[in-house]
């Protein structure tokens, strides 16, 4: 007689045994148990820990921007990840609830020096979001008569549209290259907000409550028909749901959260420059949500603290360097199975290094006579290992063209072969790296964010935290 | 009325421009339904290479051969290099892709985009370069119109163009490629099943419309004088705009949807605002996919299910 749960048992097996073993396997049950709410309290839990350990200004600052471009990729979310529709425009919303805020609490408005209008927050964000709702479903409207990618080229236009309106609107009002400065905090019921810090917990709460709304929402009937709708509106019509009405929706919804962001950061930086608005800043939050997985609120939130952090540090020449090497091996290490291969890839990329450096060293002494870009210990390390000439502009500019024809090979390699490519390609990147691209923080930066766009893209489509979509190519 | 015709030639020689660009958005997006967003970078690289050309040769004003010679060597390496551009960005980043939810070529696009535009900048540097145009052609020279001066960089704009759009509808009505290139875009996998080579089919498409955002680059530089690595995102979006005015995936349609726009932009600079040209050229836009979302060329689209 068979025993009651015997088969139940057998069919876990395999999944008990997938699951890995000691503490990863622990981790793993634990995660599994975990509920949705229980782990964002426990995030909150750790984002409030954050804020007592930071001590310094410049982290507390890039604390408050992760959390910001957090809200600004939960926001974008909305209508990318769970309607599918591709909005170009999320810039134009960020820099309305920026301005909006900015000529409501400031002396934009009045005669210079005197007057101007000094709402409270309390007063003032609530008509921003309204008036950034409102503008999402006028868009929205021109929204529904264009199918996805026409609808990319509107959005795009608009987050143009308002770079110009912006820029050429009477300077009297809107500030035009100069911005709008001298802004009021945030202040509400006689007590204002100052210190980066105190931004910061008040950009921890409004993440984590935009977060829980933005998480029933997602599993109300509204977020599953959004979802229907992304992956076959006309199937979707067919199931008898108002696919225009969610168009115009998920754009709003966007809008509103993009404008949330908006007044919040005008507030903390005290003031408004278009140039805060660009294509750049439209790319780098694209960048954290694809980087953390289209269409989940835990990778929006995610990219946000690692795409932010990330741009900090590559902007340090001393922690660049723990990045740009970090990211190199950890690369390595998950992608170059088994360990005997991949001891003998750091082993040759070491040697080839050191090697290299002395032959070049041994032929002439002016082709190793700059030092690396990387300072502190990395760039201490190093100094022996790449080859950095004196005036190493445009040796650098070289060694990065030959990077990208050389990684553009190692894509089509396979085997042993990629494995012997994967060694001077690594070297040459090091090179390049201390020779050039740390030299130019921002550039490189930017670079970065487009590159992880396409990595993403092609090789892990679901973005760290996201989850596999299966579906299929209907056009 | 010289102030009229000048806006009208200006009109014509940046329609030409954008007409030339917006065949690249129209060829790949009618045989892959791919809006490729970096096309406006790679006119960018095209300008950027012929600029390098000149350099190459002694310089805008000691240069070593004839200037016919150079400008010919100029749209040579241009539509060569920007050609292989397109190539290897449609073979790495976009046929992985190519059966991937819609959204995922759009944002690597996007960041093709991105990528090229600060490239340009890190090699070459953020400051704008001039052609110096007027140091090797004369800006007189050329056809003289009761007051109005029509110059030789306005007609090579407008002939090459015209010439270039005449030959791409050649080679896709009357050679074998453009049939495979016209079977690709109404069905791929009936023209794969038909022995249609549609990874080649599809990567000399990217070439044949880089190649012309290549050209259209070293004109630009001509006619404008001033390059940065930024000059591609605007004339992108106006072509695109271009392209879809006349209607998507029609050679034609591009060609009177960029002179259509080109015209738009001359006369609302010369008798509008300065300022607000770019939003002139939106609002066109904006029309046109309210009243006729197809183009003036375009074919309405039926829905497959």
């Amino acid at each position: 007689m068979a025993q009651i749960g015997v088969d139940d048992w057998v069919a876990q097996s395999g999944g008990r045994r997938d699951g890995g073993s000691g503490w990863r396997k622990l981790l793993a049950r634990a995660d599994s148990r975990l509920g949705w709410w229980p782990r964002l309290a426990l995030v909150t839990l750790a984002g409030l820990i954050a804020g007592q350990l930071l001590t310094n200004v410049n982290l507390q600052t890039v604390a408050f921007n992760s959390l910001l471009y957090a809200m600004l990729a939960l926001g974008l979310n909305i209508a990318v990840g769970w309607a599918g529709l591709l909005d170009l425009g999320y810039i134009a919303f960020f820099g309305l609830g920026a301005y909006g805020f900015a000529v409501l609490s400031s002396t934009a408005t009045g005669a210079s020096g005197s007057g101007g209008t000094h709402l409270p927050a309390i007063e003032s964000i609530p008509i921003v979001i309204l008036i950034a709702g409102v503008v999402g479903v006028v868009i929205g409207l021109i929204a529904l008569r264009l199918s996805g990618d026409y609808l990319a080229i509107v959005t795009l236009f608009v987050g143009q549209a308002f770079m110009e309106v912006v820029n050429n609107v009477d300077p009297g009002t809107l500030g035009g290259v100069n911005g709008i400065f001298g802004l009021d905090s945030l202040h509400s019921f006689g007590s204002q907000v100052t210190s980066p810090l105190g931004y910061y917990y008040l950009a921890l709460v409004m993440t984590v409550v935009l977060a829980g709304i933005l998480h029933l929402l997602d599993t109300s009937r509204t977020g599953r028909a959004w979802r229907a709708l992304r992956d076959d509106p006309l199937a979707a019509s067919a199931m008898t749901i108002p696919v225009n009405k969610l168009k115009v929706m998920a754009f709003s919804f966007g809008a509103m959260v993009g404008a949330l962001a908006g007044t919040l950061f005008a507030a903390e930086q005290n003031t408004v420059f278009p140039t805060n608005f660009t294509a750049n800043i439209l790319i780098l939050i694209y960048a954290c949500l694809v980087l953390g997985g289209v269409g989940s609120i835990a990778g929006a939130i995610a990219g946000g603290l690692v795409v932010t952090i990330g741009e900090q540090m590559l902007s340090s020449p001393n922690d660049a360097g723990y990045l740009f090497y970090g990211l190199i091996l950890i690369v390595l290490v998950m992608r170059i199975r088994p360990w005997r291969n991949l001891a003998a890839v750091l082993t040759g990329v070491i040697g080839l290094g050191f090697a290299a450096h002395a032959l070049a060293g041994a032929i002439s002494s002016a082709a190793v006579a700059g030092a690396p870009g990387s300072g502190g210990s990395i760039g201490s390390a190093v100094r022996d290992y790449v080859i950095v000439p004196a005036n190493p502009a445009t040796y650098g500019n070289i060694l990065y063209v030959v990077l990208i024809c050389a990684l553009v090979v190692i894509v089509r390699l396979h085997g042993t072969r990629r494995l012997l490519a994967v060694v001077p390609t690594v070297y040459i990147a090091a090179c390049c790296w201390e020779a050039r691209l740390i030299v130019n923080p921002s550039i490189t930066t930017q670079i970065m964010i487009g590159a992880i766009l396409i990595v993403t893209m092609a090789a892990r489509p679901q973005g760290l935290l996201g989850t596999h979509r299966v579906e299929t190519a209907e056009q | 009325m010289q102030e009229f015709i000048q806006t009208i030639v200006n009109g014509l020689q940046t329609g030409s421009l954008y007409a030339l660009i917006a065949l690249g958005y129209t060829m790949v997006y009618g045989i892959l339904k791919l809006l490729n967003f970096a096309h406006g970078d790679v006119y960018m690289v095209g300008a950027y290479i012929g600029y390098f050309v000149i350099h190459w040769f002694g310089g805008p004003t000691a240069l070593s051969i004839p200037v016919p010679l150079l400008i010919l060597i100029m749209f040579a390496l241009a539509s060569t290099g920007c050609g292989l551009l397109g190539v290897a960005m449609e073979r790495f980043a976009y046929r992985p892709l190519r059966d991937a939810p819609r959204i995922a070529p759009l944002i690597t696009a996007l960041g093709i985009s991105f990528v090229l535009e600060n490239t340009v900048l890190l090699l070459f540097g953020g400051f704008t370069r001039s052609y110096q145009t007027e140091s090797f052609i004369s800006a007189t020279s050329g056809i003289h119109l009761g007051g109005v001066t029509i110059n030789i960089v306005e007609i090579m704009v407008i002939v090459v163009s015209v010439a270039m759009m005449f030959g791409l509808r050649q080679i896709v009505h009357r050679t074998t490629l453009g049939k495979s290139m016209r079977a690709v875009a109404s069905d791929r996998e009936a023209a794969e099943m038909l022995g249609i080579n549609v990874n080649r089919t599809i990567a000399l498409t990217f070439f044949i419309g880089s190649a012309m955002a290549g050209v259209a680059g070293v004109m630009s530089g001509l006619a404008f004088d001033q390059i940065t690595n930024t000059i591609g995102f605007l004339a992108g979006l106006k072509a695109f705009t271009a392209a879809v005015v006349g209607g998507i995936g029609s050679i034609a349609g591009a060609m009177i949807g960029g002179i259509v726009i080109g015209l738009a932009e001359a006369f609302s600079l010369s008798y509008i605002s300065t300022k607000y040209a770019d939003l002139i050229v939106f609002g066109i836009l904006i029309v046109t996919m309210l009243v006729r979302p197809q183009g003036i060329f375009g074919r309405p689209l039926l829905q497959k299910v």
